[in-house]
């Protein structure tokens, strides 16, 4: 495969097709789409945290201008919010999995829970309708942190019986135990891992439509994955078999995996639909959005690290707690556990792992994967607790990462959790980040700044995560209740243009180029003869959609077998048309040649013949040329690299300022080097957000007091400098294509980088630990208390 | 219900508006200009940034009674048929977008940043974007197209 950096081949770093109409105001969001008769909804949520309803009036709202219906939990009798991922706790019992109404029925649990629905001729109309709703509710103590969940003082669930979803563990206990009792030394440490809200910039939205004349219902989201979406509120919810059930997800303003949920608002607009005979709108505002969007990240985790004299880890022992928020949501089981403990080997040769992981019900918003999705967790555990054990042990914070380091000709490399990698090299992203860092120059940095009477502290990262997601038969085994496969469908038209119709889903990865180029690339077409089309279950034949960084490893990876069932069909049509054998057909630049003579066949006129087969081989083809491919990863794939961050604290007010940050990620085979440099900066800025700015805050009684833009930091333009990002690739060896995945690198590497570089610029003033966001409140307390 | 003229993109429009209809709402719902964006409830994100007799103004910020008489300009008002304002273009020539939700406002307020102060430093350019949030990009490829603009 050519590996070229000009035109529009792999490796070029090709604009966007998709910009002209982002930057035109031609986007087509789900907001954006209006259908003839609309009417709209607004949500009446819950305001406490737990309580049980004893009444709802809403006959003023049903009686107010311009409504068309109110609904209840008691109304709308359908299936539960299904979860789709079943663990099992270490004594071999099922999660404990309680039902997840739509509409809540009796109880709400967590601020932000549906009450009802009030559907209207205007959106406005509908908003002051359900504020003349009564709801009367009989107020109950919350289980709002996890301790106080664990407890089982009060059950968010009283028919499960305990908050505690499951207790699940991975390793072997005894073997870690015994490492650890033999070691030189053990590093302990407590961390925090920050509740964050995923803020997509597009709030979620949904229309619902039913078309009495064929019986179809049409949902329009704003998901990541729309066949997902048909499946779960088809099958489960709603009862409506997929050939009555089109879902389409159009342009989507971000997702982060927010955006992978069956949400309640999908099913209750589609349930909606027939009953007021019109289509109903319904979107989220900002501060609905952080109390219905699935939140990220909440973990508290212990962990030991067991070292020998010489600083080789012996073993790794981690006791989390994982909160899952009031219901399970689609993927939350799975993020603490199969996405995340089985990552606690990260980049180190540690030989035994046992993690306990307590998934824990609480009064809050439900948790799933947020844009890294437990590997985050993972990564920030084992380069804390690495850089704590260099600190202990007194041994340099990089020598002790390369004395532990899985060397480069160990792969294929079987961890004690479970994943077996396959390719990677963390010396040469480390020693590439440290010079692209300039480490060598840091020492006269600091004395500058702290000339200036500021503190320079530098921290590193050198992770690695699982994505590319996933084996269908391995996460089967682990409790997936999906295939986690991806199909592609290559259409090819008569006159030899083409239209690609993916599984996954662009919500900002540019698929729509990266994927043409592929296409281009493969059949030696220009890029402005192909289209790619994602995001309508009636066009697209089936899709898992896009997280875990799998669109391109997996969803790419289909593509090119479905490319090269093409080629292999337009073979045997030029073979016969040219009169030779297809064996002896070459295919290049996009013209079929018979090998070692001028006869040769354009791909357009292979298309035509395909089409209008009036010299075609019919005893051994169909006619057409189109076909479709489903891929099936034989494992994950492993990104890795190294993260290196600046920082400079003013001792005076605490807050930190991030110099500079270094990305070198090994992120297998580059298609557009441009998006992927992209993919990195955002993600590094997400995580930099998580590890200094970001936190959903909860008080007592469980009022999320971090709810809007004035109170929930999100990172913005001067919180940053600009980012030094670089690839230094391995290729995965069980893709054609060699690639990775670059979605979420910059999401998982980045936060250790960060609260390292902020401990080692706070160490010489005392300061021993600092927790995610490190707020310059924070930090200026530390320094207090350090005095 | 109130009536409302203005100069939108050039052409003059008027609508009977609520007196509590916000001027993007204005925008999206009755000329269904849906370039405008709306990403928050409290005047922080910048999604519907539009030009108002010359500034950038947050029109969630803004009702609709108020920009009566005003010439206004959305970001389908900026290009030039199928020529991209030099800004447009930046941000194509720079990947300074991704989902594109946040673009139409990012691009207005980067226009009128260079209205202002036409050779911004990157320390000027990441101030005025403080009021337009970003979730994908980490800015750093927005303020390379800003700062390409400049150079334009």
């Amino acid at each position: 495969m050519p590996d070229g950096t000009t035109g529009t081949g792999i490796g070029a770093a090709v604009k966007r097709v998709e910009d002209f109409r982002f930057l035109t105001g031609n986007g087509n969001y789900t907001d954006d789409i209006n259908r003839p008769g609309q009417s709209y909804a607004y949500i009446l949520r819950s305001p406490h945290a737990h309580a049980r309803i004893t009444s709802i009036d809403s006959s003023a709202a049903k009686a107010a201008a311009g409504v068309l219906a109110v609904f209840t939990g008691e109304d709308m009798q359908v299936g539960s919010l299904p979860c789709g991922w079943q663990i099992h706790s270490k004594d071999g019992s099922p999660m404990l999995e309680p039902e997840h109404p739509p509409l809540a029925k009796g109880k709400v649990r967590y601020v932000g829970d549906q009450v009802a629905v009030v559907i209207a001729d205007t959106y406005s109309q509908a908003k002051d309708a359900a504020e003349s709703i009564i709801v009367n509710y009989e107020v109950l103590p919350a289980a709002v942190s996890m301790s106080d969940a664990l407890a089982d003082k009060t059950l968010v669930h009283d028919d499960i019986g305990s908050n505690l979803c499951f207790d699940w563990e991975i390793g072997d206990e005894a073997a870690v135990d015994e490492a650890m009792s033999k070691a030189a030394h053990v590093t302990k440490i407590d961390l925090v891992n920050n509740r964050l809200v995923p803020n997509a910039m597009e709030p979620r939205a949904a229309i619902g439509e039913f078309d009495r004349a064929t019986g179809e219902y049409t949902l329009y989201t704003t998901s990541q994955n729309p066949h997902v979406i048909r499946l779960l509120m088809g099958a489960f919810v709603l009862s409506i078999p997929e050939h009555k059930l089109r879902v389409v997800a159009p342009d989507v303003g971000g997702g982060f995996g927010s955006k992978i949920y069956h949400y309640a608002e999908e099913a209750i607009v589609t349930w909606a639909a027939p009953k007021v005979g019109r289509p109903i709108k319904w979107v989220a505002d900002r501060s609905e959005s952080f109390v219905s969007d699935a939140h990220g990240r909440d973990q508290i985790n212990h962990a030991e690290l067991a070292l020998d004299a010489n600083g080789k880890f012996l073993a790794l022992k981690v006791q989390t707690q994982a909160n899952m928020g009031a219901y399970l949501s689609t993927f939350a089981p799975c993020v603490p556990t199969y996405l995340s403990a089985t990552l606690l080997a990260g980049t180190y040769t540690t030989p035994v792992i046992h993690a306990n992981v307590k998934a824990v019900f609480t009064n809050t918003v439900p948790v799933d994967a947020y844009r890294g999705a437990g590997r985050p967790e993972s990564t920030y555990l084992i380069e804390r607790i690495v850089d704590q054990a260099a600190r202990e042990t007194g041994i340099d914070k990089v020598e002790i990462r390369r004395r532990n380091f899985i060397p480069a000709d160990a792969f294929p490399y079987q961890t004690p959790v479970a994943l077996q990698y396959d390719s990677g090299d963390y010396e040469a992203t480390l020693s590439s980040a440290t010079k692209i860092a300039d480490v060598a120059g840091f020492a006269a940095r600091k004395a500058e700044a702290a000339s200036r009477g500021k503190l320079r502290g530098m921290g590193y990262s050198t992770y690695l995560e699982a994505c590319g997601i996933a084996p269908s038969a391995v996460v089967g085994s682990l409790g997936a209740r999906a295939g986690l496969y991806e199909s592609a469908e290559v259409r090819v038209h008569p006159t030899g243009s083409v239209t690609v119709f993916t599984g996954t889903h662009s919500h900002g990865q540019g698929h729509e180029t990266t994927f043409a180029q592929l296409v281009s690339d493969r059949l030696g077409l220009p890029m402005e003869n192909i289209e790619i089309s994602h995001g309508d279950t009636n066009k697209v034949q089936f899709g898992m959609g896009t997280y875990g960084s799998r669109s391109l490893a997996v969803g790419g990876e289909a593509l090119i077998r479905a490319v090269d069932k093409i080629i292999d069909k337009a073979k045997k049509i030029a073979a016969h048309v040219l009169e030779a054998s297809a064996d002896d057909i070459e295919f290049k630049d996009g013209n079929f040649t018979v090998a070692g003579t001028d006869k040769s066949m354009a791909f357009g006129e292979v298309a035509l013949t395909a089409y209008v087969p009036h010299n075609f081989p019919h005893d051994e083809l169909e006619p057409g040329l189109d076909e479709k491919a489903f891929y099936d990863p034989a494992n994950f794939t492993f990104p890795g690299g190294c993260h290196i961050c600046e920082v400079e604290i003013d001792p005076e007010t605490g807050v930190t300022e991030v110099i500079k940050f270094t990305a070198v990620d090994d992120v297998g085979r580059v298609i557009n080097p441009m998006i992927v440099e992209g993919q990195v900066h955002g993600g590094v800025a997400q995580g930099i957000g998580q590890a200094l700015l970001e936190y959903a805050a909860y008080d007592d009684s469980g009022q999320l007091v971090t709810g809007s833009y004035m109170d929930y930091t999100m990172p913005r333009a001067d919180n940053f400098p600009k980012f030094d990002v670089a690839t230094e690739g391995t290729l995965c060896t069980h893709n054609t294509l060699g690639v990775k995945g670059v979605g979420e690198v910059g999401a998982i590497g980045s936060p250790p980088a960060v609260i390292n570089a902020v401990i080692d610029a706070l160490w010489d003033r005392g300061v021993r630990d600092m927790s995610m966001p490190a707020t310059s409140e924070k930090v200026w307390l530390a320094l207090q208390a350090a005095e | 219900m109130a009536t409302v003229s203005m100069t939108v993109n050039g052409k003059s429009v008027s609508g009977e508006v609520e007196p509590r209809t916000l001027l993007v709402q204005f925008i999206r719902e009755q000329l269904h200009l849906t370039g405008t964006h709306v990403g928050c409830d409290t005047s922080q994100c910048g999604a519907c940034v539009v030009h108002v007799d010359g500034d950038s103004v947050k029109s969630c910020t803004m009702l609709a009674v108020q920009a009566d008489g005003a010439e206004v300009t959305t970001i389908e008002g900026l290009a030039n048929g199928d020529t991209l304002h030099p800004m447009q273009e930046a941000f194509r020539d720079n990947h300074g977008l991704q989902c594109g939700f946040c673009t139409p406002g990012m691009v207005m307020s980067a226009v009128d940043l260079l209205k202002k102060n036409p050779k911004p430093s990157e320390g000027e350019i990441r101030e005025w974007l403080e009021g337009n949030i970003c979730r994908c990009t980490g800015y750093h490829n927005i303020v390379k197209a800003v700062q390409q603009a400049a150079q334009a």
